[in-house]
């Protein structure tokens, strides 16, 4: 069984994240951008009752959807079929790169204009495209930005937040060779000038799905630039990708889950542009693509889906919020995650799409504050399920129900040990106050030097007399003196 | 405005849950209580919990400290050792069998038994019902001394700046963030200056300090900074968790400032400890 220990576990986590530490700029842009993201949603939430009754509500919509999931997906195809729209189904990313791949070879494609998507993140679209002679362009300003600098996106609404105006100047001045300027408006007309071009060139338009109602057979794709309607509408072909878990059961479930999506994540109160997306172009209608598809990846969703603690991962509806108010991400940011999703959300979901093996180190990564499961618009217990994966990353890779790929990857006999030894002295009277008489009385031989703790703290040296010692004390005081 | 949610979605979920109704207190003092001093405050701030049962004596209330108590096993449960912290957690839950109130002055600890024993507890029945009866009665000293014991402090000590630390289980699990704020502004002398990023963690979250000590230490230094900023004297917590986690990192630092436990500083400025 030992071959289900993972032989190569990456370490590098603890290594990004002390480089971002050490990143001046990068802290400063992270936690001004955070900062104001804060403020611009308990803004919008102005009212702490409507708010909470909202989150209540959005919670109960998802939690609905997730329980008939199979159910539902099977009309969302069914109604989408009726639509036009051609449904593909995939359980991993490579079977969704081959179902892309497949339909741009039949269209004999040479270019493919991207809206933001996320999951096209996850099936790392761009690079197997590429490779394929078929250049993929983002068109979202911020992942736009992100791919110039051969980057990936370090935030799942805000892909180049990591980036100050003077840094984006700088980068278009020297790649796009435009004169240097930092002022923002100018910056975003230099960035859709470019774009304007490309949107009627391209073969392909690749977009993501905010909600698939299965209802009507409807796409819903929120954003705030018109890109997402520009690249769904004017190249011939449309491929949406999406998450099996984005669909809801009808039109009705979308009301409240926009405003919810929306003020979360940038305080908005709706964006600028509200797709509904239900079909191809009809005869005798003048624009709109040829045709439509939609990919449905599974990419270990199913896994959390399984377990009924953990499915409610799949309640998230991608706002980001919990990024904004995490004082980890803040600190580090998104890149250092090294994984497509970052954050709270990132750090429970991953484990799922690419098994906790290579990413041990993400459900260890927040001082469980409660700040993302705080403001977590459909109420994703976050900090418990951060918990959960941490039982599920200690347990012996060898014990069932094997309930995650990579169970075990922190499994440490020696750790295990050491737990259950401290279970012992704190689970026996006698042993603890043996042991905390030991700790008081040879305070003196504390060690200077006590592992990290050191690294940011004075030694920690314990009282020279127990609470315990103190109180007993007081109390036999007390009832000698009431006698 | 909300009136258009409620209609937008079926009968299923048409109601949504209710929300969380602020907490029930005892409308009169109990003659007696528990003190659930916790491991830290066993250790190492042993003064804040002899402070606590003070302002609880001078309540008019018997203090019983069960010599039996160690940990609330906190620590075992947020590492994923779930089956170690239910070992400990059963030992503790042992030891209060009297009805009377568990006062803890600690809001990670008292969250732990208020919310989190559930959990441990979940395919034991029997024990799950004596769970939830220690959740009811299980208080944070804070919320024990302002909503039970209504207590109204008279401040005697000289004019001081201090500055406030909550600690995140106060106050995303036991929704006593606000008490110690309004508990200082009984005391005349004290001005409470608010530091930036108040709600923000000061990055112990108990073994994470020690898993991820790069990430916890530019928590600490961000928070310590803030602190310092204030041109406080003091820095004041109603939890030893942070308190350690503070000091450790202010003392480290060579700075001047040092927090204190609440129970100590209330206990102080009202005439204890002459």
């Amino acid at each position: 069984m030992s071959s289900l220990i993972p032989a190569v576990v990456i370490e590098d986590f603890r290594e990004r994240a002390h480089e971002a530490l050490a990143d001046k700029q990068l802290r400063n842009n992270f936690r001004n951008a955070m900062d104001s993201l804060m403020t611009k949603r308990a803004v919008s939430f102005s009212n702490a009752h409507e708010r909470e009754h909202l989150r209540a509500l959005g919670n109960a919509v998802r939690a609905r959807a997730l329980s008939k999931l199979p159910d539902l997906l099977e009309r969302l195809e069914a109604n989408l079929t009726r639509n036009g729209v051609q449904v593909h189904w995939a359980e991993t990313v490579e079977q969704a790169n081959d179902i892309v791949l497949s339909i741009a070879r039949r269209r004999a494609a040479k270019q493919v204009i991207k809206g933001k998507s996320m999951v096209s993140e996850e099936m790392e679209m761009n690079h197997v495209l590429g490779a394929q002679g078929i250049e993929c362009l983002e068109s979202d300003m911020g992942e736009y930005i992100v791919q110039l600098d051969n980057e990936k996106p370090s935030h799942i609404i805000m892909p180049a937040i990591h980036k100050n105006a003077g840094q984006v100047a700088d980068l278009f001045h020297n790649k796009l060779g435009v004169e240097y300027t930092k002022d923002v408006d100018q910056l975003i007309q230099i960035g859709r000038r470019v774009l304007r071009q490309k949107f009627f060139e391209a073969d392909i338009g690749v977009s993501g799905v905010n909600f698939a109602v299965a209802e009507t057979g409807t796409l819903l794709l929120v954003e705030n630039e018109g890109n997402g309607r520009m690249s769904t509408t004017v190249p011939p072909v449309h491929i949406a990708v999406t998450g099996i878990e984005k669909v809801v059961e009808n039109l009705r479930d979308v009301v409240p889950l926009v405003s919810l999506l929306t003020r979360s994540a940038l305080g908005q109160p709706i964006t600028t542009y509200v797709n509904m997306i239900s079909g191809p172009r009809k005869p005798g209608e003048l624009d709109g693509p040829e045709e439509v598809h939609l990919v449905l990846l599974d990419n270990g969703r199913s896994q959390a889906f399984a377990d009924s603690e953990l499915r409610q991962t799949l309640n998230c509806i991608r706002c980001g919020a919990c990024m904004n108010h995490c004082p980890v991400y803040t600190r580090i940011g998104g890149h250092a995650y090294g994984e497509v999703y970052p954050g709270p959300i990132g750090a429970i979901i991953t484990p799922h799409m690419v098994g906790l093996g290579k990413v041990p180190d993400h459900p260890s990564a927040s001082s469980l504050c409660g700040a993302c499961g705080e403001v977590c618009p459909v109420k994703i217990p976050i900090p418990a399920l951060l918990r959960r994966l941490r039982e599920e990353n200690v347990k012996s890779p060898d014990a069932v129900p094997r309930i995650m790929r990579g169970q075990g990857s922190k499994y440490s006999r020696k750790e295990r040990l050491m737990w259950n030894l401290w279970a012992k002295l704190n689970s026996s009277p006698a042993l603890y106050r043996v042991f905390v008489k030991a700790a008081t009385r040879l305070r003196g031989l504390t060690p200077n030097n006590v592992g990290p703790w050191t690294q940011n703290h004075s030694a920690p040296k314990p009282a020279a007399r127990s609470l315990h010692d103190m109180a007993r004390e007081h109390m036999a005081k007390k009832s000698g003196a009431s006698r | 405005m909300s009136e258009l949610f409620y209609n937008a979605v079926p009968n299923a979920t048409r109601v949504a849950p209710p929300l969380p109704t602020p907490r029930h207190y005892p409308a009169h003092k109990p003659r007696k209580v528990y003190l659930f001093g916790t491991c830290v405050v066993d250790l190492f701030f042993p003064e804040a919990g002899m402070d606590a049962i003070h302002l609880i004596e001078r309540e008019g209330i018997e203090v019983d400290y069960p010599q039996g108590q160690s940990c609330c096993g906190q620590p075992a449960y947020t590492s994923g050792y779930t089956d170690q912290a239910r070992e400990v957690a059963r030992a503790q839950l042992a030891l209060f069998a009297e009805d009377y109130p568990v006062v803890v002055p600690s809001g990670s600890c008292a969250g732990m038994l208020r919310e989190h024993y559930e959990d441990l507890f979940k395919d034991e029945p029997d024990t799950l019902k004596k769970v939830h009866a220690l959740a009811e009665r299980t208080f944070e000293l804070t919320e024990f001394l302002l909503f039970v014991c209504k207590v109204q402090f008279k401040d005697s000590g000289a004019p001081i700046k201090v500055a406030l630390h909550t600690s995140c289980s106060a106050r995303r699990e036991m929704n006593t963030h606000l008490h110690g704020r309004e508990m200082l502004a009984q005391l005349g002398n004290v001005e409470r200056i608010d530091h930036s990023h108040e709600s923000e963690c000061c990055g112990f979250g108990g073994t994470f300090s020690v898993r991820l000590p790069d990430i916890s230490g530019a928590m600490v230094a961000d928070k310590t900074r803030a602190l310092i900023e204030t041109g406080a004297h003091q820095v004041l917590t109603a939890d030893c968790g942070c308190l350690m986690n503070i000091n450790g990192s202010l003392e480290k630092q060579q700075k001047a400032l040092r927090g204190q436990h609440l129970a100590s500083f209330l206990w102080q400025r009202t005439g204890g400890a002459q």
